[in-house]
């Protein structure tokens, strides 16, 4: 275990943990200001992953696919905010979780009987190839570099928007007084709409990315949306800083937990129950991580105000 | 006050008539069918008592399901085949690791407890995959089914039948007269007003404990019959899709009704097997029709019996 190895795998911690930031930003927000659970944020992940790979194919090329990608998953979100959410803001939490939880059902077999069920993978563009240099003897892909510098572009100017903007005082007028919002004569239905629809467009440019590192297929804005939920808790339901902060530790934890537990803990005890106990122990570290945050700070690092 | 009897009257009768109905008929997969919905609508009673009549929405419920089975799993991996023990360690198991998770997630309300409660139940979903003694991913298969000498012989399809039968009616009873006792009152009280019942001098966090706990272990049971229902034990059994349609079976029946939860599992189950007659992406057709059922069937099947 050297030093470089250690460095590398703390920038895809980094990376992981923009992608998470991505989704967690979107998901706080819909939180944030609608009251909304929205479980189905994972499938519009998916959806993004699942357009660009058929917007590529269709126009052959990668920036067209992207783009394309990107504004058909913000059409997806849009539609299902007027057709399904929509009714559900006023219902409690639980009726919340239960239809969005039936949204993904939807979502997951519509893939499949679109793209199939088999798992897609795409290649990435020449001029994303290969690796760029960063201290002697070590390397980094030059794909996972530009997620890193494309997730911290989107956050700095997502702060832009959220903190300099007309809209950006809207949404923050809207999370802490909705109603008052309303009664001033902002159109709050059109305003939920573009927030939830940008979300989604987040969640798709987190799918997309995620594309050529992981595989796409159903069910796979899953796993990492379970993950999104261990970040806004930690971060603070409702936080933008939260969600950054929370994304960075979760990427950051699970990625370093599943490189170096097991090999940590063969010093510790025997290596034959470090084979078993460290893959265990490194998925589990970001929930354990999240009862002891709850614990602490029930309502997460940064609680929202309001 | 008589229609409540008279519905269960007509459901014990139509269940007991169905073993040699289906022998008739030649058609014994019914009664794995019903067989396998009752040990589920167990499972749907144990978490109405904290969903329902506790108020504490755990999508986590589905963990217990996975400690009871895996108990059966792993005391059989180890030659221990009685089946008084199966039972007994899968109640103790299932209550213990409920009071785990109990005593930190009821700490937390609303959204928090939700998520909560999903990320511990992923942690032991998780530390399934990782158990590579036990099956790991695959899963592992039940070596023999528990054995209660001389009482009833799971082997045969329609004494295991009868079994589901007698501990679902049992574990319906039981709750009944749980809600209905002091202890049941002052749960019910903090689910309406928790403020109020304080005020009273009732402190909410004891008895919901204890309601969660008794859930977990009741739910136990059905783990421990599931398992020698199928005779496989995967760690699916505690995903996510488990919690949530465990959920649904209890939403759909009708949230703190006695006839609820078995009448949402037996709609849900039958919805499934007849869509799965249809077509192999039954899902696209569940899903929204559960968004629907939470959208407009607010008070469930048994808020028709009423």
């Amino acid at each position: 275990m050297t030093w470089g190895l250690v460095f590398e795998q703390s920038l895809n911690g980094l990376q992981y943990g923009v992608m998470l930031f991505l989704m967690a930003a979107g998901l706080t927000l819909v939180f944030g200001i609608m009251n909304l659970v929205n479980l189905a944020h994972g499938s519009l992940y998916m959806m993004g992953a699942y357009f660009a790979v058929a917007a590529t194919q269709w126009t052959g090329n990668y920036l067209a696919g992207v783009a394309l990608g990107l504004v058909a998953t913000l059409m997806v979100g849009m539609l299902v905010e007027v057709v399904a959410l929509r009714t559900l803001y006023e219902r409690d939490h639980l009726d919340q979780v239960l239809a969005t939880f039936g949204l993904i059902l939807f979502f997951n077999e519509l893939v499949a009987i679109l793209w199939g069920r088999a798992a897609l993978y795409t290649s990435l563009p020449s001029w994303l190839q290969g690796h760029i240099d960063l201290f002697t003897g070590s390397r980094y892909p030059l794909y996972r570099a530009a997620v890193i510098v494309v997730g911290l572009v989107v956050a700095a100017l997502l702060w832009y928007v959220v903190t300099r903007t007309r809209l950006g005082m809207l949404i923050r007028a809207g999370a802490s007084n909705r109603t008052m919002v309303g009664a001033l004569g902002v159109n709050i239905k059109l305003l939920y709409t573009i927030v939830f629809g940008a979300g989604a467009a987040l969640a798709g440019l987190a799918g997309l990315m995620a594309g050529p590192i992981y595989s796409v297929q159903p069910g796979m804005g899953e796993l990492i949306l379970i993950q999104v939920f261990v970040v806004i808790v930690i971060g603070g339901i409702g936080s933008i800083r939260g969600a950054l902060v929370g994304a960075v530790i979760v990427g950051v934890v699970d990625t370093l937990g599943r490189a170096f537990l097991k090999p940590l803990l063969g010093h510790v005890i025997s290596p034959t129950a470090a084979e078993s106990a460290g893959p265990a122990l490194a998925s589990m570290m970001i929930y354990l991580l999240m009862a002891v945050v709850l614990a602490v700070r029930p309502a997460g690092l940064f609680p929202a105000r309001g | 006050m008589r229609k409540p009897l008279i519905f269960w009257g007509l459901l014990v009768v139509a269940l007991v008539a169905l073993p040699p109905l289906a022998a008739k008929l030649g058609q014994p997969f019914y009664i794995d069918l019903v067989r396998r919905i009752m040990i589920l609508a167990i499972a749907a009673v144990s978490l109405n008592l904290i969903l329902g009549y506790g108020g504490l929405v755990s999508f986590g419920h589905a963990a217990y399901l996975g400690v009871g089975a895996y108990a059966v799993g792993i005391l059989g991996f180890y030659g221990i085949s009685n089946g008084w023990v199966h039972l007994l360690v899968a109640v103790a198991v299932s209550a213990l690791v409920a009071a785990a998770i109990g005593a930190v997630s009821i700490r937390t309300s609303g959204i928090y407890f939700i998520m909560i409660t999903l990320a511990f139940t992923q942690m032991l979903y998780y530390l399934g995959i990782s158990l590579a003694e036990f099956g790991g991913d695959d899963g592992m298969r039940l070596k023999a089914k528990s054995q209660f000498a001389g009482l009833v012989d799971l082997r045969d399809p329609v004494q295991f039948y009868y079994l589901a039968l007698g501990v679902m009616l049992l574990f319906v009873y039981l709750t009944y007269r749980i809600v209905n006792s002091r202890f049941g009152m002052v749960l019910q009280a903090s689910k309406s007003n928790e403020a109020r019942s304080r005020a009273i001098g009732f402190s909410p966090y004891p008895y919901r404990l204890a309601a969660f706990v008794i859930a977990g272990a009741m739910c136990g049971v059905a783990g421990a019959l599931y398992a020698n229902h199928t005779n496989y034990i995967t760690p699916g059994l505690m995903s996510w899709h488990q919690s949530g349609e465990l959920m649904f079976m209890v939403i759909l029946g009708g949230m703190a009704t006695a006839a609820g939860p078995v009448l949402g599992t037996f709609a849900l189950l039958l919805i499934e097997e007849v869509l799965k007659g249809w077509t192999q992406y039954w899902q696209v057709v569940l899903g929204p029709l559960l968004v629907l059922s939470v959208i407009f069937f607010k008070r469930g099947l048994a808020g028709l019996l009423q």
